[in-house]
This record gives structure tokens, sequence and C-alpha cells, in this order.
């Protein structure tokens, strides 16, 4: 037998030299999505005077850790702002999950005689929105939150679509039959929450948990809106204030070398960039792994059952 | 009657509990600003004695706020801005998203698919702060690598961030390579879900790949590509404030191509001090995007019941 015969192809694929082509537009588009940040991280171990000279270049006239060193010298603002964004995430997601499962399995349960009431409640906040300054007007001369941590967590704990999302999925997968069972056995409805009902809602929660997640870490304008307290400034947002000067780092930093040092002589624009880097290590290093959760979640939402 | 609604009430006690914290938030977030949007016809004072009292004892202005607004040309700079960009983005975005998910769906090699999507996925994951520094390492005047480049062609460097010319096209990039990698996804679902023996018969029929694709893959993606595009027109008096404050690095010279209702909001609150003007805008924003969601929501039920948001 020749080679050629032997070779079989998928009569369904398209042919060699379209499929070159796909890919290669396929790999441009890919390279588009990756060389941005690859670029800032090259940027961040620049040399900070070929900088002025070349300006931002991909390949440098001159390396250096200059950045590097400088932020591990003087570290504790970004040290900071990673505790804030830490704690706020963290407790953020908890709270948002925690508040969202409970309202979601009340309102999928036929037996709750408010079921309606509180299922438009949610919705029609979907529908109409306050806007932004009555939103600020509230959550300052009400709730009394500015500068205030909650400020940065509540705002964004709530969300009637995922609310609805997890209802439904509470009311299609989850068997009324488990839920009598529980009754039989005398347990109340917190009880059969915890126990029964949320171990099998676990992949929803994962999904809405991860999306929740993303949204606290990458959140800049709760802070935007109502921090001025420096020790409260969220990673994001601590990127904003140093856009145009490292002043806030300078102004903000309990090391003492680094206030007295003239702002000349900081590596500002590689530091600048070693912070980008830095910020955003993290999501590059997770998001591969949670790929999955963020599809299904797009999917689950743009064709609900 | 009384005694019926202490009863339900009484039953259904431990229920109410679990809505609880949801329902104070929602009358927190939700309801109580619907309540402070009255601060559009007023002249609204911060008082040192808070919300109900500001609100209450702000002098009654009426309309006057929404014909200063209606009189100044932000207003028209503002919707016009809102409008085209989300069309834009509405109809570019589909094109492409769709695009790229029958393009991927077709490459050979799974794994370099695979490998792919997993690439393009990364800008969505970034925050637009994150984007405004990537967006800024090109176009920055001095060091900037665009700037750098047309140096090779004998071009003079640009002003990026003072001239307005080229940034609806800097924008409108900048937002397809951030959302075009993800929302492409939803496609691709809707694709592989797709029987194949259609696409056998139309082979053995003798259709080509690109008969096959108009006549086969794009039709049975028309309701899906129908519901995505109504809920984004449902939006489509809300701009994304992260794109349009963020990439400009909130450039007062380029307001009149980057400036968005959402924007115009902001500014009035935190910068000019316009509140009564700025209120009125946000409750203009409401209301027509509140028509809009009910509008699109409606047409969406017709065609495919279960996708309607309600």
């Amino acid at each position: 037998m020749s080679r050629a015969l032997t070779k079989k192809r998928d009569f369904h694929q398209i042919t060699r030299g379209w499929n070159v082509l796909f890919n290669i537009f396929a790999a441009i588009f890919s390279f588009l999505c990756v060389f941005p940040f690859v670029f800032v991280l090259i940027i961040s171990f620049t040399d900070e005077k070929s900088l002025a000279t070349n300006g931002y270049r991909v390949i440098p006239e001159k390396w250096s850790f200059e950045a590097y060193e400088y932020i591990f010298q003087t570290g504790d603002t970004l040290l900071r702002s990673y505790g804030v964004t830490i704690l706020v995430t963290v407790v953020g997601t908890l709270v948002s999950l925690l508040m969202i499962a409970l309202y979601a399995y009340a309102v999928s349960r036929k037996s709750f005689a408010y079921r309606r009431f509180f299922s438009l409640f949610a919705v029609f906040t979907m529908l109409f929105n306050g806007g932004m300054i009555p939103t600020y007007i509230v959550v300052t001369q009400l709730l009394h939150l500015k500068d205030n941590v909650w400020a940065l967590i509540l705002p964004l704990a709530m969300n009637a679509f995922y609310i609805m999302i997890l209802r439904t999925f509470y009311i299609t997968g989850i068997p009324d039959a488990i839920i009598e069972s529980g009754k039989i056995d005398g347990a109340g409805e917190f009880k059969i929450f915890i126990r029964l009902v949320l171990p099998l809602s676990l992949p929803g929660l994962a999904t809405i948990g991860l999306f929740s997640t993303l949204g606290y870490w990458n959140d800049w304008f709760n802070a935007l809106l109502y921090i001025d307290d420096p020790n409260k400034v969220p990673l994001q947002s601590m990127l904003m204030r140093i856009e145009s000067s490292m002043q806030f780092i300078q102004q903000n930093s309990a090391n003492s070398a680094v206030s007295l040092e003239a702002l000349a002589s900081m590596p500002q624009d590689t530091a600048r960039m070693a912070m980008v880097v830095l910020a955003t290590l993290p999501i590059i290093f997770a998001y591969p792994f949670f790929q999955r959760y963020f599809v299904q979640g797009l999917t689950v939402g743009s064709v609900k059952e | 009657m009384a005694g019926s609604f202490f009863r339900r009430f009484n039953r259904n006690k431990v229920l109410l509990l679990m809505v609880l914290p949801g329902a104070v938030w929602f009358l927190c977030f939700s309801y109580l600003p619907l309540v402070g949007t009255i601060a559009a016809f007023k002249e609204y004072r911060f008082s040192r004695h808070g919300f109900w009292y500001s609100l209450v004892h702000s002098k009654n202005v009426g309309w006057d706020n929404f014909k200063f607004l209606f009189n100044t040309d932000a207003a028209f700079t503002i919707t016009r801005n809102t409008l085209l960009y989300n069309i834009a983005f509405i109809f570019l975005g589909l094109v492409f998203s769709v695009g790229l998910a029958i393009l991927l769906s077709e490459l050979v090699n799974k794994k370099l698919a695979k490998l792919y999507q997993t690439s393009m996925f990364l800008p969505y994951f970034l925050s637009w702060v994150i984007v405004g520094y990537f967006a800024f390492s090109f176009l920055s005047m001095d060091r900037g690598l665009l700037n750098h480049i047309l140096g090779y062609f004998g071009v003079d460097s640009m002003q990026w961030y003072s001239d307005p010319t080229y940034w609806p096209y800097i924008l409108i990039f900048v937002y397809l390579w951030k959302s075009i990698g993800y929302s492409s996804v939803v496609y691709l679902a809707s694709i592989l879900g797709i029987d194949r023996s259609l696409y056998e018969a139309a082979m053995i029929d003798g259709a080509s790949k690109l008969q096959q694709v108009r006549n086969i893959t794009l039709p049975l993606l028309k309701p899906i590509i129908i519901i995505m595009t109504l809920l984004a027109v449902g939006k489509i008096f809300y701009a994304d404030f992260g794109l349009f404050y963020n990439v400009p690095r909130d450039s007062g010279t380029l307001y009149s191509v980057t400036n968005v209702i959402d924007t115009y909001v902001y500014r009035g609150l935190k910068t000019t001090g316009e509140i009564g003007m700025s209120t009125a805008a946000g409750l203009y924003q409401s209301v027509v995007g509140f028509v809009l969601v009910m509008v699109s929501n409606y047409v969406v039920r017709r065609i495919d019941k279960d996708s309607a948001l309600f």
C-alpha cells in the first residue's frame, strides 16, 4: 500500500490550505492577546535611563532589576494594597455566596408563601437602576461607609442575575424527594439547606464564586468613589493613583528612605510597570485552571432553562 | 384576617430569615437609591444631617436640571457617543465572535485550538486599569511603541492622548480585543452542539465548506445570535465605565469622543460638582434604559421564552 492511500483524512475536515490560514489568524490573535502583558513585563526589566532615551522597546538596550529592587525595598504600599484586595476578595466572596445562596434557596422553595414577592423584588433591580449618584448618596450619607472597607465589599455582594440562575438550578437540580426526606427526618429549613442542598449545589456555587472573586479582585470603581484613606486602597485603585506620578507611593510609604528620596532618582516608569506585573501575576497563574467554570457560567447564563 | 397573616408569617419564619440579608441589601443598594433619584428634581445639597434631611430639605427645582442638561452640547455628545459606540460594539463584536467561533471549531489540531482559546481568554480577566496601562505602553507620546514604529516610517510622533481623531478606532479595537475571546465561547458551545450528520448530508450533496457554513451553521446559530444581540440592545444606553474612563486616562481634550453618559455622571459628581445635571443625566439613562430592557426582553420572550430575563 502506498503512503498516500494509508493516510486517511477525516472527510469532515477543512483542507490543508484553509487550516493553515485559520491557524495563522488564530495564532496572530492569540499573540495579540498575550503580547501586551509580555511587553509590560519586558519594560519592567528595562533600565530606567535607557527608557528615557529609547522609550518602551520590545528588546531593551539595557536590562535591569532596578525596578524590582526598588519595590522590594519600599514595598509596603504594594503589600498593603495586596492585603486590602485579598481581604476584600475573600470576605466579599464568602458574604456574597452566603447571601445569594440563602436567598435563592428560599425563593426556590414552593412552600415559601412570599416566594413570588421576593423573586420580583430581586428581578426588578435588574431592570431599573437608581444610578451612580443616588447610590453614592445612599452609601455615603445613609450608610456612612465613606472610607470604610465595607464600601468595597457590600456594593458587589448581591446580584439578582446569579440569584435567578441559582434558583433555577435548585428547582431543576434538587428533587423534592430529597427535601421531603429531610423534613421527614425532622430537619428544619436551615439544616436541610446546609446538609442536603449545599453539597449538591457546589458546582453552581463554584461558578458564581469564581465570578464573584474576579469581580472583587479587579474592582477599582468602588475605591474610586468611596476610599480616600491611603491605608484602605486596594490593588487596582493603587495602580490608578500612580499612573501619572509615583507621588502616592512616596507620600504614603512608612519607609523613610522612600520619602526622603528625590522623585527624580526613583526608577519611576519601570517601577510602575513592575507594580502592574506584580498585580497581574496571580490572575495570569490562576485563570487557566478556572477557565472551565467561566465558560460554564457564560453558557449557562445565556441559555437559561 | 390579621390572624391568618401572622400564622402565615410564622410558618414561613425560617425562609424569611434566609431572604432577610439579601432583601436588606436590595433595599439599601437598589431601592433606596431609587428614592434618591428625586435628587434629579432638586438642587441637592449634602447636609451634615444625613440622607433623608438632605433629600427633603434641598430646594425643589422641578425640571430645571433637565432643562439645563439638554441645553448643553454635552447632552447630545454623551448620548451620541454612548449609542454609537454600543452599536459598533454589538455589531462588530457579533461578527468577530461568531467568526472566531467558527474558525476555532474548524481547526484540525484540537490541542492547538485549546491553546489558542486559553490565550484569547486572558484579556477578559484583566481589569480596565491594567488594560489602560497596556494601551499607554503603545500610545505614550514620548515612549510608546506606536510612535516608535511610526518613526521608522518617517511619520512624526502623534500626541495620542490629546488628539481625539483616532480614539473611536482605538476604543473599538481595545473593546474587541478584550471581549471577543470570551464571547466567542457562547457561539462555540452552540456550534459544537450541532448535529454532525447535517454536515455529512451536505457533504454528500457536494456542498463546499463555505456553503455548509452559510446554510447549516449560521441558520442554526441565528436564535442565539438574536438573543445575545437583543439582550445587548437592552443595555445600549449603558456604557462600560471602565473602558471609557481608564483607557483615555481621563484626558479632557478627548471628551468629545470619549465622554459617555456614565463618565459624564461620574465627572459631575466628583470633578465639576454639577450634581443636579448629572443626576438628571443618570435618571434619563435609567428611564430610557428601563424602557429598552423591557422592550428587548419582550421581543426575546416572543422568540424563545426560556431565554428571556424574566
